[in-house]
């Protein structure tokens, strides 16, 4: 598992994956979108709308998981001088942002015609909201500093505080009165989602999973190349 | 202990400082952060009268009512406690009775509120509408929403 703090190795591992990747990314999202949009039935209160969720639920997780790694590599590269951690940082919170942002804006769909408005600011929407503002933050730091080695810093620390938010974001359905509804899957009860949209909503996951995995590598790849670049 | 793992230890320290920090001002500060009241918690509570407030709760079987175009009656309940509302307006697609509905409105008294907007709200459980229908065929329906 040394590619995962080693840039060298990093190159190496990925450059025997990312072809098996591609191929992988590419059937993976063909078969989820067939699934979701012809073969998934309707749903018994929301009809057809309910497809919204194979986009709008695996663009969430994905915006939290990009979160909890950089936040894991931001400790690890603080607390082990590791400049590798900096480099994913960089390279991942766009990617991160993206999600956030298709999340907001599915959501919005979704909620025009069920709930009845386009936004409201209830908990879950609000600590959502505030995800965005911290992911855009922290993409804007890392476009703005010439020195790299405070900047990097400066990020880590952000990242860090803005890490909060995230067992808010995961709970706040359970703490407060929301208008969104409460978590569909989790680990600890049998899934109140029939196994019919599981399927489509599980493909859908690991397809956005795996486009997120394959353009990480090719950003990482570029912020070594360009660090590189600096130093020589 | 090295270096690295002393400031390890203080990361993980100040981001759990952080963290009850936040949590407490978020905890502390319920009455604010919570989207809508149910009429339970209206009860309850000390609320203003004649003050915009949001309540959500499911709406009565065989409760509503259309008085006249685009005006409507229902009552909101938790099993425990209701509220009647009055509402002029859209309802969204997804309203109907014992679904979970969202009021926002003028509260006239405990009882009765005036609604501006009407939010429905739908719960975690998704299904296939086949499966309800083969489930009614065979009187098995029997979740209550």
């Amino acid at each position: 598992m040394k590619f995962l703090i080693n840039p060298n190795k990093f190159n190496k591992f990925t450059d025997i994956i990312i072809k098996p990747l591609y191929l992988l990314s590419a059937i993976c999202l063909v078969v989820g979108l067939l699934f979701s949009l012809y073969l998934s039935p309707n749903d018994y209160q929301q009809g057809s709308t309910v497809r919204i969720m194979y986009i709008h639920v695996p663009s969430a997780w994905l915006a939290l998981l990009i979160f909890f790694i950089m936040t894991i590599y931001s400790i690890v590269g603080l607390a082990f001088k590791i400049p590798f951690a900096f480099i994913v940082n960089t390279a991942i919170a766009p990617i991160g942002t993206i999600f956030t942002i298709i999340c907001l804006i599915t959501g919005s769909l979704w909620g025009k015609p069920m709930w009845g408005t386009w936004w409201v600011w209830d908990a879950r929407l609000t600590s959502v909201a505030i995800l965005l503002l911290v992911y855009l933050i922290i993409v804007f730091i890392n476009y703005s500093f010439t020195k790299i080695e405070l900047k990097e810093k400066i990020v880590a620390i952000f990242i860090i505080i803005g890490s909060i938010n995230l067992p808010i974001i995961k709970f706040s359905v359970d703490w407060w009165n929301t208008l969104h509804q409460p978590a569909s899957i989790s680990k600890f009860s049998s899934p109140s989602i029939d196994i019919a949209m599981l399927i489509p909503l599980l493909i859908m996951t690991l397809s956005f999973a795996l486009i997120a995995v394959l353009i990480s590598i090719l950003r990482i790849k570029y912020e070594i190349l360009s660090r590189k670049d600096k130093i020589s | 202990m090295t270096l690295r793992f002393q400031r390890l230890l203080l990361i993980l320290l100040s981001l759990l400082f952080l963290l009850s920090a936040i949590l407490l001002i978020l905890f502390n500060s319920k009455k604010n952060i919570v989207f809508f009241y149910t009429p339970s918690e209206l009860l309850e509570n000390n609320v203003e009268l004649n003050k915009t407030i949001r309540i959500g709760a499911f709406v009565q079987k065989g409760s509503f009512k259309k008085i006249a175009d685009r005006t409507y009656e229902f009552n909101l309940s938790d099993k425990k406690n209701f509220i009647k509302v009055m509402y002029t307006g859209f309802l969204p697609d997804l309203f109907r009775e014992e679904q979970g509905a969202v009021i926002e409105g003028i509260l006239i008294s405990k009882k009765l509120i005036k609604a501006s907007t009407v939010y429905a709200k739908h719960d975690e459980n998704y299904m296939p509408n086949s499966i309800k229908k083969s489930l009614e065929l065979n009187e098995y329906w029997q979740r209550k929403y």
